[in-house]
């Protein structure tokens, strides 16, 4: 067989696995299997041309303007881990998603599923936080519900936010926009909030000074827009799935390759140790904290310069470029000048012995 | 086969007959069984673990040699020298 | 991170990668027995780097994907009863048995914990006395000495509610099995660093003197598997046929003797089906007869379920070095890391799951940012 194999993109397997008529955690993992429930579960139900084009959020054109809508439910175990608790993660999470999309988040809502027993100890704490970020980023949560169920069906907490926010006319960053020749920037350091919250699960035994870098990135959003306006071209950040997934997803939409240099990510020594210890590569971490860009090259050193210069992204760097070749697939180039594809996972990364 | 990461021995503890230590990788710290280098670790060694487990002490002299080995071959071929191999 | 990040030096690995170029008159075929150093070798792309000089077999060397289908089978089979919890390895989770996998019966009910070290198996033992925990002991010699001190540990501790599901299997009866191949093309053998660390290299000498072949014991960063490949060739090249250590920080000839008596207190070699390769003689361990009663295959009458691999998966081939996973009908098409058909495709070790990951593409170069 001569050449690269074909991708298995959207070929249907004729020996499926019997088990597949089950949901399994990887469909949750913002890999692989993710993108297949969405295609072969929700879009098909719920298909219109607002969702299927699987932004951060769907724009909606009323009389008064046009609207971004968002939503996110979080279902983070344990719900406090170093550097904040679920409630944060919900708010940020919903005002990342509206900033990504371009739109000035103004209305929050929050839907609660708690479970029986939960302390209220606990429910202030995360409320707490909820309110205080919401304040600190001006938007008021104006709607919202609570439900309660039996112990043992829901992890002490599961909180649902939906964002509404304002798009302006200059501004309208969008994941099919990357062109080729765009700088990929990257606002901080990656894979802290998903190694926080690895080791904040006892039963993988390590001890660190990791912490969840979840903020709300509302404001440096901003900083970038004010240096390079429309010459931002696509934002997302990457939470589930890590930075990997994120860039593959900007590239399918746009239709560019991305080329990365490894030497450029930002990995914080403690991030890097803890992967190694587990076998876990910092590209498919979680964030809560950072975004992806893509610039136009004319405007890439302004955008680096305005992100550096905001107290969120002192760390950003540049990390790649948008080409034409290979479209939708991201390819990576090592320190040594190997290079390899950096490809959506199917489900979670598991910790290795090999 | 098989992830193996070195570490620094950083304290020594008997969990009821059973060597123990806090191994240090990088700033990230874990519990290690040391029963299989028991005998020749002290804090501030070097192990190698898998799966909880150190299975081999490492040797930092060694490492430190090859290491300063390597580096002067690769300085040596910067500078053009086709040196015969060590 | 100290003794590990230094081995990842651009400028020494593209010194290595030079001398190597220089040194090699022809093209030799190598292999390396060990996932872990698949896996740095196609991740930094050193395979292509060094294509002109070296072509690069992947060896068998996955316990992930060499696990027989039918200890994977048991391993469900218990995972799904009432009152057992199965603890394993992450890595296992994902690999097929004959219908399903471990996540899968987890997904149905079943209780499947993964845990980093065996003696947290050992830890939920305790801790849960009204259950059966099972720790799926899989591995090379690397991970044999861990899973028999978790046994080991839960018998000085009084457990009664622990056992093993032994599937352990052993490099040098699977080094003779490649050799001993009427198709073999390997020429020379980089060995698995961290088995070494624990049986040493000395049980590679016969075999390098009998098949005159040159057997470097290597580690697994880039620098490590660069330096082993420029031994390996220098030996091609000088027409020698030794075994070496370039693993020299942490592998001695000898090995380590504690965890060598504790395999051998608990553990007795056995003929060992290997996924995709069949029966290698001696090629696995199992309980010894004294600890019937923690061997999970005794204990709980698993002796019938037996099993046969799909058609269509090329596993064998691949693990024996005979076939490339691009070459394979499936790769790519049927079978993908989603719907893997066999556990090459599975496990991120695995040559088939490597392929597909890192090197469906060759660009050349890329540009700078």
């Amino acid at each position: 067989m001569s050449g690269p194999a074909p991708l298995a993109t959207g070929l249907a397997c004729p020996a499926p696995l019997p088990e597949g008529d089950r949901v399994r955690l990887g469909h949750g993992s913002g890999g692989r299997l993710s993108a297949a429930l969405l295609r072969d579960h929700i879009l098909p139900q719920f298909g219109n041309p607002a969702l299927c084009r699987l932004g951060d959020g769907a724009v909606l054109e009323t009389d008064a303007g046009r609207l971004v809508v968002s939503t996110d439910t979080f279902v983070v175990s344990p719900l406090e881990f170093p550097g904040g608790d679920i409630g944060l993660l919900a708010v940020h999470g919903t005002l990342n998603d509206l900033a990504m999309m371009g739109a000035e988040p103004r209305w929050l809502t929050a839907g609660f599923v708690l479970e029986e027993g939960l302390p209220f100890a606990v429910l202030d704490r995360i409320l707490g936080s909820m309110a205080a970020a919401a304040r600190a980023a001006g938007v008021t949560i104006v709607a919202g519900d609570t439900k309660v169920v039996e112990r043992g069906k829901a992890d002490g907490l599961f909180v649902n936010t939906t964002g509404l926010g304002t798009l302006r006319d200059d501004f309208q960053p969008d994941p099919a926009r990357a062109r080729p020749g765009d700088v990929v920037l990257v606002s901080g350091p990656i894979g802290r909030h998903g190694m926080a919250i690895m080791a904040a699960r006892a039963d993988l035994g390590l001890d660190t000074t990791i912490t969840s870098d979840t903020a709300a990135l509302p404001p440096l959003v901003e900083a970038l827009r004010a240096a390079a306006g429309s010459a931002v071209h696509a934002l997302r950040d990457p939470t589930r799935g890590g930075v990997a997934s994120a860039l593959n997803e900007l590239a399918r939409a746009s239709g560019v390759g991305v080329a990365l240099q490894e030497t450029a990510l930002p990995i914080p020594e403690p991030v890097a140790a803890a992967c190694a210890v587990l076998g876990l590569d910092p590209l498919y971490v979680a964030n809560e904290g950072i975004l992806v860009a893509f610039v136009a090259p004319q405007a890439a050193e302004r955008a680096l310069a305005a992100l550096r210069a905001h107290p969120l992204g002192i760390h950003a760097a540049r990390i790649g470029r948008a080409v034409e070749r290979h479209p939708g697939l991201v390819v990576l180039e090592t320190g040594i000048g190997g290079t390899r594809v950096v490809d959506l996972l199917p489900g979670d990364q598991l910790p290795r012995i090999c | 086969m098989c992830l193996g990461i070195p570490g620094r021995v950083v304290a020594l503890r008997d969990d009821a007959g059973l060597p123990m230590g806090t191994v240090d990788f990088g700033g990230v710290r874990r519990e290690v069984c040391l029963a299989y280098v028991a005998d020749e670790v002290t804090p501030g060694d070097y192990v190698v673990v898998h799966v909880g487990f150190a299975i081999a002490r490492l040797n930092e002299a060694d490492a430190l040699r090859t290491l300063e080995l390597l580096r002067e071959m690769s300085r040596l071929d910067e500078l053009g020298e086709v040196a015969a191999p060590p | 991170m100290k003794y590990l990040s230094e081995y990842h030096d651009a400028a020494v690995a593209r010194g290595l990668i030079e001398r190597i170029r220089r040194t090699a008159t022809r093209r030799w075929v190598l292999m390396e027995v060990c996932g872990g150093q698949t896996h740095t070798i196609v991740r930094q792309g050193l395979d292509q780097l060094l294509a002109d000089a070296i072509e690069m077999i992947h060896g068998p060397g996955c316990p992930v994907c060499v696990t027989p289908l039918e200890q994977i089978d048991r391993a469900i089979a218990l995972a799904g009863r009432p009152g057992i919890t199965l603890a394993s390895f992450g890595d296992m989770l994902r690999v097929p048995g004959s219908t399903r996998d471990l996540l899968g019966v987890r997904a149905a009910g079943g209780d499947v914990r993964v845990v980093y070290s065996p003696l947290d198996a050992v830890e939920l033992a305790r801790r849960h006395p009204d259950r059966e925990v099972v720790f799926f002991a899989v591995g090379f010699e690397t991970t044999a000495p861990a899973n028999a001190m978790a046994l080991w540990r839960a018998l000085e501790l009084g457990l009664e509610n622990f056992s093993l599901l032994v599937s352990h299997v052993t490099v040098p009866p699977a080094v003779t099995a490649i050799l001993e191949s009427p198709d073999n093309r390997v020429q020379g053998f980089l060995a698995a660093g961290h088995v070494c660390a624990v049986m040493g290299w000395w049980e590679y000498e016969p075999l390098a003197a009998r098949y005159r072949v040159p057997i470097v014991v290597t580690g697994f960063e880039p620098v490590d598997l660069l330096e082993g490949m420029l031994m390996a060739v220098r030996q091609l090249e000088e027409g020698r046929h030794e075994v070496e250590n370039q693993y020299v920080r942490s592998v001695r000839r000898d090995g380590n003797a504690a965890a060598q008596a504790l395999m051998r207190r608990l553990f007795v070699p056995v003929d060992r089906p290997w996924r995709g390769i069949g029966v290698i003689p001696g090629g696995g361990l199992a309980l010894r007869a004294a600890f019937a009663r923690y061997d999970a295959e005794r204990r709980y009458g698993l002796a019938d379920i037996t099993a046969t691999e799909p058609a269509a998966c090329r596993a064998g081939d691949v693990l024996r070095g005979a076939l490339k996973p691009p070459g394979c009908p499936a790769f790519g098409m049927v079978c993908t890391p989603e719907h893997p058909l066999g556990a090459p495709m599975v496990s991120s070790e695995g040559a088939c799951a490597a392929y597909y990951q890192y090197g469906r593409t060759r660009p050349v170069g890329a540009d700078t940012p």
